[in-house]
């Protein structure tokens, strides 16, 4: 069962109503209902093959929903191209395997959506990419290619190339999930100051002292279902799902 | 917006099955068939080139065609003529090998499924006497298929065939893996003398057309050989495949030796092996595993490029079939012949490369990185 | 009793260097020994037999003449044009059969990653057919075909006229340029130049204001359709010799002969099956992720394609397909099968018997083939490391 912010039901990011995919056969998200109001933070945990990453990637039409109703930022998520485009230029993700473009430089990398999507000139597209670069603290790897990069600085260029499109929406499936442990902190810092500015932020991770921080809401996700939902000091200290309990003990006995 | 009828207590939802037009037939010919316009249009397209193709074709070549009879003037004038087949397969298969001796050559050829089941099945029963059998195995085949030593002698002029193309192709490989790991050892070598006499020679061979190679067999090695000896034309052709074959297995074996991890050199060393040692018991064990799918696609390239040997001479089944078409009785029929080879060619490398396909992924997971 | 530490010639054997250079002094001996042997056992076998090695040959009268040919010759010509006009047609079908290969091969790969059942099977049997068969077979069967398959002159295939299919060969008009052909190709040249002028321009454009130009559109008008429309414009300033059957053959244009149809059609069918699997696993080569990260970037499919996959695939293509083009030009050679008179057939073939010049002839033959690998080779290879990618 969601629950909806009771200030903001005129100002919702995200509805997904009455949600159902399938893999062939195998039912995957069962009834999927949620609100995601213009500037919260959701975290969204659960353990693997709960269906978390394949609901984030619907949002963006990376998957597609057989029945029920996706709405993002007022545009109806269906097979009609324009939609999908228009829905992709507002919503930004960021993949656990960073996925950036090994055959481009990381300035290139940040500035091949804007010049080709949005008809950016190449002087704004890259000051705006040197900005980001900026933020995420590596602006002197701008012309240096990822594969001379570490795991952690690749994030981080994948999080600015996201950031150049001025996304009012920003999907995180696992970012850190790939990368050495000495690296994680750089990320998870950058995610919080980006969730200190104001955008929306639907983050699929395992990383609880992040959600402790940063959340606004924490989703619990298990067999295809949002089982539990509320804000995260609740969550932790008064779980009220037997399975949250097992997950939450299994996660955070260590 | 379609709602479900019922809402469960968090933790209950069961696995409900998919909407209708979602899965089955018709959700499968509508996705990959009709998708959208232009792939529809390609569908109809593909089926109707299939259907101006397919019936006449065989028609040609089963409905009407004839399959038994002793001269052309048997078949049927609609169809293919394959009664040939018949009335030639021994031909096909033992070229000229005198008839009463080929039991021979079937020994020969059951004994090579044995030595090859030995060298690449590793569960075979003793296995340790199955390889030293497949190290035994070349010499054994070139008794019984030459004779001497108490079997009756027969000339390699009588070669021909299926047995002539398996007789290069197995000769070839055999004769090519040691000198192909010595080569590929000698590429990677750090003696620049060692490494650059390697590269040269394996650049050479693969720069130049395996006719050219073939020609220097049949017209030319002579020449090098110690005055007054005369090879035989079949023995001058192996040792030319056998050269062309190495040069290609040296790169097949080069990739697996780099598909190595370093450490494995790295290892062995330490341990305080020398060269020959880490080579024989750690590095070349592990680099020929890896290699066998290649190994195995250079030998079913080997066994396609045998049917060269016909422009020097020698009667594969290629050759015997237009020796056939040559013949008076079968006049004429050089589309089926060549297209009963081809068949033939593509039954017998396509089984080869499924069974290296499958070698390749059993390799693959037993190596998991 | 000397200690391995004591004894110098030891010592020096245990040394790394000093054994590598006696192993390669060795090696150099052994290798150098070999090749006297067998060089001095070809002088003495060939002194046997009154032959020498002597390359003048070449310029005696090669007394036979040749079917196909793209430049002067007759029976008077010397050995050495032979081989000219033998090389020739060996660049002229491997070239030609390259570019067929490419254009099939790539269209294969496609077809193979369609999302049509259909034509995603056909290109799997085709490509399965073609590579389990040897390549000398697909010649034989092609040329046996198009022999059998076509008509006698008298009673041609024919395409308005202009164009005329038979058992002799593809009849087509030859050109005469009149002397007005000349702005239709200024206006060539003048296109070429445009577009690419253009394409800076366009890119200039874009930099400085995001605004992007069609230049494919564009250079396609300017190349080939502008060039087009003044040829008419100016009254087709091209003469056409258009063959006419007198007799029972063809007089005027040009013939393409079935030998030639057959090998380059053989060739390219043959090759393109390996070259469609080469783009097919280059393009599956980019892991999906790629494709996943542009698309959330909001880039449209053909932007995907162009800025994202394909200059990523071509880097794992390029190598294979070098491989490809070099077994292209060298099953060039099996022209002899088919009677088509490239370099083998020319000087290795008929000029070799003739002359009985074993040694020259094929010394001349590998050493075409190899410069043609080793040119082939070198391109590929610098093309290659010019677009590696930049790692650690």
């Amino acid at each position: 069962m969601s629950e909806a912010q009771s200030n903001s039901t005129n100002d919702l990011c995200i509805e997904i109503r009455n949600m159902n995919k399938w893999y062939g056969d195998f039912h995957v998200l069962k009834n999927i209902n949620l609100e995601v109001s213009r500037g919260e933070k959701i975290v969204i945990c659960g353990p693997s093959g709960s269906g978390k990453s394949t609901m984030i990637r619907c949002i963006n039409r990376l998957e597609e929903h057989q029945q029920g109703d996706i709405i993002v930022d007022g545009t109806e998520l269906t097979n009609d191209l324009k939609n999908i485009d228009a829905v992709r230029r507002e919503v930004g993700m960021v993949f656990q395997h960073f996925n950036l473009f090994p055959h481009l430089t990381v300035l290139e990398n940040c500035t091949l959506a804007p010049i080709w999507v949005r008809n950016t000139p190449k002087a704004e597209a890259e000051a705006t990419a040197m900005e980001f670069l900026e933020r995420v603290k590596i602006p002197e790897q701008a012309n240096k290619y990822p594969g001379q990069l570490s795991g952690g600085q690749q994030q981080r260029v994948a999080i600015a190339r996201s950031l150049c499109m001025r996304p009012n929406i920003m999907l995180f499936d696992e970012p850190t999930s790939a990368l050495d442990p000495e690296m994680i902190k750089e990320v998870l810092d950058t995610m919080v100051s980006l969730a200190e500015e104001g955008i929306t932020m639907l983050c699929v991770t395992h990383e609880m002292g992040f959600a402790k921080k940063v959340a606004d809401r924490v989703i619990f996700m298990d067999e295809g279902e949002i089982i539990e939902s509320n804000k995260p000091h609740e969550f932790f200290d008064n779980p009220q799902h037997d399975r949250t309990k097992l997950f939450l003990s299994q996660i955070l006995g260590h | 917006m379609t709602m479900t009828k019922q809402t469960y207590v968090p933790g209950t939802h069961p696995s409900l099955p998919p909407p209708k037009g979602t899965t089955g037939i018709a959700y499968w010919l509508k996705m990959n068939l009709f998708s959208s316009l232009s792939n529809s249009v390609i569908t109809l397209l593909a089926i109707y080139l299939l259907y101006l193709a397919i019936p006449p074709a065989i028609n040609w070549l089963f409905l009407d065609a004839t399959f038994v009879g002793t001269s052309r003037k048997d078949c049927a004038p609609d169809g293919a003529c394959l009664a040939f087949i018949g009335e030639r397969f021994n031909l096909f298969v033992y070229g000229f090998y005198p008839a009463e001796l080929r039991w021979r050559v079937n020994l020969t050829a059951i004994l090579l499924v044995v030595a090859s089941a030995a060298v690449l099945w590793d569960k075979i029963p003793a296995r340790k006497y199955m390889l030293w059998f497949a190290l035994a195995y070349p010499l054994i085949a070139a008794w019984l298929l030459l004779g001497g030593l108490g079997l009756e002698s027969v000339s390699t002029h009588l070669f021909g065939g299926l047995m002539l193309t398996l007789t290069i192709g197995v000769t070839g490989i055999v004769c090519s893996l040691p000198l192909g790991i010595l080569l590929a050892l000698g590429r990677q070598s750090n003696l620049p003398i060692i490494k650059y006499f390697c590269i040269g020679f394996i650049e050479f061979i693969r720069g130049v057309p395996l006719i050219t190679l073939l020609f220097v067999a049949s017209t030319m090695l002579s020449y090098f050989l110690p005055p007054g000896s005369t090879f035989d034309l079949l023995l001058r052709v192996l040792i030319m495949v056998s050269l062309f074959a190495s040069a290609y297995m040296a790169e097949v074996i080069r990739g697996g030796l780099q598909a190595l991890p370093k450490g494995q050199l790295e290892a062995a060393e330490s341990l305080g092996l020398n060269y020959g040692q880490s080579m024989r018991f750690i590095i070349l064990p592990q680099a020929l595993k890896v290699s066998i799918p290649g190994i195995v696609n250079t030998f079913i390239g080997l066994y396609k490029d045998s049917t060269l040997v016909i422009v020097i001479g020698l009667l594969d089944p290629l050759g015997i079939g237009r020796a056939s078409v040559a013949d008076s009785a079968w006049l004429g029929l050089s589309t089926e012949v060549y297209l009963f080879v081809a068949i033939f060619f593509f039954i017998s490398c396509f089984g080869m490369s499924r069974y290296s396909l499958y070698l390749e992924n059993k390799l693959n997971t037993g190596h998991k990185r | 009793m000397s200690t391995p530490t004591t004894n110098p010639l030891l010592r020096a054997w245990y040394d790394k260097e000093t054994r590598s250079v006696i192993i390669q002094i060795i090696a150099a001996a052994l290798i150098i020994s070999f090749f006297a042997y067998i060089i001095n056992n070809a002088v003495t076998n060939l002194a046997a037999i009154g032959k020498d090695i002597n390359f003048g040959f070449l310029w005696q009268n090669a007394s036979y003449d040749i079917n196909q040919t793209l430049i002067e010759y007759s029976s008077t010509s010397s050995h050495f044009k032979a081989m000219i006009v033998g090389l020739i047609n060996t660049l002229l079908v491997a070239v030609a059969g390259i570019f067929l290969a490419t254009i099939l091969g790539f269209l294969l790969g496609i077809m193979r990653l369609s999302s049509n059942w259909l034509t995603q099977k056909i290109a799997y049997v085709y490509i399965e057919y073609i590579r389990n068969v040897p390549v000398l077979l697909h010649i034989l069967l092609l040329y046996g075909v198009i022999l059998n398959a076509l008509p006698r002159p008298k009673s041609s295939y024919n395409l308005n006229d202009t164009f005329f299919l038979n058992n002799r060969g593809l009849q087509m008009p030859s050109p005469e340029f009149e002397s007005l052909f000349w702005v239709v190709a200024a206006f060539l040249v003048g296109g070429l130049a445009f577009s690419l002028w253009f394409k800076r321009y366009a890119k200039k454009i874009q930099d400085a204001t995001g605004k992007i130009y069609p230049v494919g559109m564009i250079s396609i008008g300017a190349i080939v359709l502008l060039p087009m429309a003044v040829y008419f414009l100016i009254g087709s300033p091209i003469v056409w010799d258009v063959p006419a059957l007198k007799g029972f053959n063809f007089k005027g244009g040009i013939v393409l002969r079935p030998e030639f149809i057959a090998l380059w059609l053989a060739l390219s069918l043959y090759t393109a099956a390996f070259i469609g699997e080469i783009v097919r696993a280059g393009i599956i080569a980019i892991s999906h992720g790629q494709t996943e990260a542009a698309q959330a970037l909001g880039l449209s499919n053909s932007f995907i394609l162009k800025l994202v996959v394909i200059p990523q695939a071509l880097r794992v293509i390029i190598p294979p397909l070098t491989s490809q083009y070099l077994n292209l030009a060298k099953n060039s050679s099996l022209a002899l099968a088919i009677g088509y008179m490239d370099v083998v057939a020319t000087i290795g073939g008929i000029s070799l018997n003739q002359t009985g010049r074993e040694m020259e002839c094929m010394l001349i033959v590998m050493a075409i083939y190899l410069a043609m690998s080793l040119l082939i080779s070198s391109v590929m290879n610098w093309y290659n490391d010019r677009i590696q990618l930049v790692e650690r």
